[in-house]
């Protein structure tokens, strides 16, 4: 039981690391971290199925998370007026025949007997008309959408529900994209796999950068709906006047923390279940086949197990539950900014949890996005902290002082690449090892 | 005394032995082989006297010189040349830069070599420009074994020569080792078809699981009865 | 007089930008590759290694222009580059000793040597912004045009104008040389025959007695000089920003995987596969069709493909297609 009291250990210290910065520098920072640390472990999660258990490198994660971003919008935002009338159902059926399309090629492609060539040149060609005849539809509705109120709303909105159904329907179209990616990229080695799944979720990210009527691009979506009371509102109430006046803390920040604490609740909420289902599904036959892919394709595959569809199965369920996590931290921010997904911050960032943290373990992988993130956020003082420390005989008007500590934030990147080279270089395993059963 | 020469030889794969108190060797200008069935660690006694694998136990000694802990390119430089069985191309060069890789330790001119290899083989001559591996497996096996030669070495070491490729080949192939072996190059082999190898040995060793059972000239081991009927087939 | 227009409009829009970025494509693909078939993992860190030697070449401008060394009217970042591959190539190699090696010799398997250099990736990305900083730097100077449009246009008559940077020209001739060079010594040299036997054939290479930590010295040699031009040359062209390098990685993946992984050839080839595609598909044909075809056919609209906004989008586009229909990529190279 090593592995056992590893865990307690470590998730004690990372308890105490937290109150730490509550009590030291304030309840609402260390909330906010929280509350980050809580959907990041939810995403490490999500990748540590796929790679701890199944050995699948995916790259993807911004991609998904931003799909699950998305979902807030289709789901909680008030329906644009108008934009429905203008030509919003010839948005819809221009992209279905292009999809008809995608899919009659390939069908074509699978069903027809020619020569190769002729084949590939067929279905190409009727995707090309497929995405002509989209265009037609398309081009004159989106102007015309995009022309109404530009400045607040010039999209179609979405359908006015409460947010909080945003999340599953944020792993749902986080799995049906998986479904569409797996398909095409589950066959390929590891690292093509790794490069495929990066090209593709900045496909989704140009897309959804771009595409006005849908997510209203750069501009953003801000002031989406909120599972939890406003800030002001709780101030008006008299159990919040109370508490306030019995902690002796100000009323606005008692008021921020009640909504943190209220996030923090919902998001523990869903990690644990995620976590519980993961837990069955690691410990059940079907967790013990999919390890045994992963430790031995070939001789899984001379069992008779079905490799490719096992991977998908493990590829969809991982990317839906980083959709989820996706959709959960738009939500938490209020708004939806597709320039703010980056590959580092989500993709290799979410990587370096998942590994440090301890591939093929659960719990490894919570304690790793917590510390992780714990550290992304505070190397930046931490650094700064440092630097002045080093440079602290130096006059202040010295330049190599000053441009030390100028660029003080940028040792951060500098820390996670240490931190990940020095996991896999001496614990290769992470913190919490996978458990052998 | 024996020009190389495998003594008491045991070793394996970590902790499994394959081979125990093995002795192999081959004579000046000769041609020896080591036959055997499946497992009998044939190919095994051929990566340790190449160094391939860590001995335990035994010497190996090439000219008189003690070259048990040598590393395989040190043995390459004392005049040692290796075929492996399979993947002993580089299928993306040429053929005369697969030659030219095999000299590659040298440090004068080659055009010598590549001369006398063409002779030995010359459908390479002809095809000295195309990649190795469009080739057809006979034509690979000489530019595996024209590689090897390419340091002049002393002795000649063949993994399984033979296979996969036609008897017809194989024939060829045999005739250019007895070739070779004229000229002056000792060649040790490992072989699956033992009958055609031992007729072209001058010693033959048969070995079964790990061990010497018979160590005799090669037409003494095809006449030996017990031999025939355990691994010749009759 | 239409015929020569649209051809002018044509060289102007994609002809010479395609050569431009294919370049620089080209040579980063090539350090992929080459990385790939020598050491057999995907380096994710070598957008920022060109990064490194683009911030290399920035430095030693600024000391040679505080010493007063130019090259007018060429940039100073010619002078420097020879000094600036030197310090890329010696980064390289620092790297590989303190990290890339440890997992050499383990025969780590090609997925965790892509994790490390991940690793690597950030290490680089921070120390770089330490010490330059994250933002824009432009360190081009020396004249701006070889041929400008005015006066293309004088000097021809037509109304459509054809300009060349100075950094157009420079990308693509220096890069021209260097790709002979490169070809020269994988074909023509002893080593250079020795690196390609032993990315083919790694455990014959060592019967053949070839060093393999020799073979990985001159990798990085080769990998440190190829990030370093293509780095400043991108920067030179576009003006250097670090961040920008992180998201060159995938097009320069791109256009490894579409020419082939593994095959020089197929990288330089890839890379322009990838800048024409993206210029083709995202140009407006309008203009064409209004020079070539009679006035009453020209259709309205601009007619593009895609909008311009998705160019870097199209890279990965053709990535996707490539690992659909032929993962080997068109030069057949190693499959990953």
């Amino acid at each position: 039981m090593k592995n056992r009291s590893r865990i307690q250990i470590l998730y004690f210290l990372m308890a105490i690391i937290l109150l730490a910065v509550g009590i030291f520098q304030s309840w609402n920072v260390a909330l906010t971290i929280f509350n980050l640390c809580l959907i990041s472990s939810i995403m490490t999660l999500g990748i540590n199925v796929q790679w701890g258990n199944a050995g699948i490198v995916n790259f993807g994660v911004m991609g998904f998370a931003a799909l699950g971003g998305l979902a807030n919008i289709i789901i909680s935002m008030p329906p644009t007026s108008n934009a429905w009338e203008t030509g919003g159902n010839f948005i819809v059926i221009g992209l279905l025949i292009f999809v008809l399309s995608i899919i009659f090629s390939v069908f074509m492609f699978k069903r027809v007997n020619f020569n190769k060539r002729i084949k590939y040149l067929i279905s190409f060609l009727i995707i090309f008309v497929g995405y002509f005849i989209m265009r037609l539809m398309v081009d004159s509705p989106i102007e015309q959408i995009e022309a109404i109120e530009p400045a607040k709303t010039g999209y179609l909105g979405g359908f006015n529900l409460p947010v909080i159904i945003s999340w599953p329907v944020g792993g749902l179209l986080a799995a049906f994209a998986a479904f569409i990616i797996g398909k095409i990229s589950l066959g390929l080695r590891s690292d093509y796999l790794a490069i495929a799944t990066l090209g593709i979720s900045e496909i989704i990210i140009y897309i959804l950068k771009n595409e006005d009527w849908l997510s209203r691009g750069v501009k953003n979506v801000n002031g989406l709906p909120r599972p939890v009371p406003y800030e002001i509102e709780l101030q008006s109430r008299e159990w919040v006047l109370e508490t306030a006046n019995i902690l002796k803390i100000p009323l606005p920040e008692v008021s921020s923390i009640i909504v943190k604490l209220s996030y923090s609740v919902l998001f523990l909420l869903v990690l644990l279940v995620i976590l519980y289902l993961l837990q069955i599904a690691v410990k059940s036959p079907w967790g013990r086949m999919m390890r045994a892919i992963r430790d031995n394709e070939v001789s899984a595959n001379a069992m008779g197990k079905d490799i490719k569809k096992r991977h998908l199965q493990v590829f969809i369920i991982g990317s839906a539950i980083v959709g989820i996590a996706g959709a959960m931290l738009t939500t938490l921010d209020g708004q939806f900014t597709p320039v703010s997904y980056q590959p580092l911050r989500y993709t290799f960032l979410i990587w370096i949890m998942v590994i440090v943290g301890g591939s093929g373990n659960n719990f490894g992988s919570i304690i790793g996005a917590f510390l992780i993130w714990f550290f992304w956020i505070q190397s930046e003082p931490l650094g700064l902290w440092l630097l002045s420390f080093i440079t602290s005989h130096i006059s202040d008007t010295n330049l190599i002082k000053s441009h030390l500590l100028e660029n003080a934030a940028h040792i951060r990147l500098m820390f996670m690449g240490i931190i990940l080279l020095v996991t896999l270089r001496f614990a290769p395993k992470g913190l919490i090892p996978e458990v052998k059963r | 005394m024996y020009l190389l020469f495998g003594e008491n030889i045991t070793c394996g794969y970590g902790s499994v032995d394959i081979l125990f108190n093995c002795d192999v060797g081959v004579n000046e200008g000769e041609i020896s082989s080591i036959v055997g069935p499946n497992g009998a660690g044939k190919s095994t006694a051929m990566k340790a006297l190449f160094g391939l694998l860590p001995i335990k136990q035994g010497k190996i000694i090439l000219d008189g010189e003690d070259i048990t802990n040598m590393p395989p390119r040190q043995r390459v430089l004392k005049g040692m040349g290796f075929v492996p069985q399979t993947n002993n191309i580089f299928p993306s060069l040429t053929v005369e830069e697969n030659l030219e890789m095999g000299a590659f330790v040298e440090q004068h001119d080659c055009t010598k070599m590549l001369e006398y290899i063409y002779e030995l083989f010359p459908v390479l001559k002809d095809k000295q420009f195309q990649l190795a591996g469009e080739l057809s497996g006979g034509q690979r096996q000489q530019v595996a074994v024209g590689r090897a030669l390419m340091t002049k070495p002393k002795v000649l070491m063949l993994d399984e020569p033979s296979a996969g490729v036609s008897p017809i080949i194989m024939e060829g192939l045999f005739n250019k080792v007895t070739e070779i072996a004229n000229q002056g190059t000792a060649v040790l082999m490992v072989e699956q078809n033992a009958k055609q190898a031992l007729k072209i040995s001058n010693l033959g060793f048969v070995l079964n699981q790990g061990k010497n059972l018979f160590t005799d000239t090669g037409n003494s081991l095809l006449e030996n009865k017990e031999v025939r009927q355990a691994f010749l087939g009759g | 007089m239409d015929f020569l227009n649209g051809i002018t409009l044509i060289s102007n829009y994609i002809l010479i930008p395609g050569l431009t970025y294919g370049s620089q494509l080209a040579l980063g693909a090539l350090g992929i590759t080459i990385v790939y078939s020598v050491l057999r993992f995907s380096n994710f860190a070598h957008g920022e290694f060109m990064s490194f030697g683009a911030m290399s070449s920035i430095l030693l401008c600024w000391l040679f222009l505080s010493l007063e060394i130019n090259l007018n009217p060429l940039p100073t970042a010619i002078i420097v580059l020879p000094f600036a591959i030197i310090i890329t190539i010696f980064y390289c190699i620092l790297v590989d000793k303190i990290i890339f090696k440890f997992y050499r010799q383990q025969n780590s398997k090609s997925v965790i040597n892509l994790i490390v250099s991940i690793g690597v990736m950030f290490f680089t990305g921070g120390l770089i912004r330490f010490i330059i900083g994250p933002g824009d730097k432009n360190f081009f100077d020396g004249e701006r045009f070889i041929l400008k449009a005015k006066t293309f246009k004088n000097y021809t008559g037509l109304s459509e104008g054809l300009a060349l940077k100075t950094t157009q020209g420079i990308t693509i001739v220096l890069s021209i040389i260097l790709v002979i060079l490169l070809f020269w010594f994988l074909n023509k040299t002893k080593t250079g025959k020795s690196m390609r036997a032993y990315s083919d054939n790694k455990e014959l290479a060592l019967l053949s007695g070839i060093n393999p930590e020799k073979v990985v010295l001159i990798t990085w040699i080769i990998t440190g000089t190829l990030a370093c031009v293509a780095g400043t040359l991108y920067g030179l062209d576009k003006s250097y920003k670090p961040f920008t390098y992180l998201h060159l990685v995938l097009p320069i993946f791109s256009a490894a995987i579409v020419g082939g992984v593994g095959n020089p050839v197929g990288a330089i080839i890839g890379g322009f596969v990838i800048s024409f595609s993206e210029l083709i598909v995202t140009f407006a044909y309008k203009k064409i069709f209004f020079y070539f075809l009679p006035n009453y056919l020209v259709p309205d609209g601009l007619l593009q493909i895609l909008s311009t906004d998705y160019k870097i989008a199209i890279s990965f586009i053709i990535l996707v297609l490539v690992l659909l229909i032929r993962p080997t990529g068109i030069y057949k190279g190693k499959i990953i």
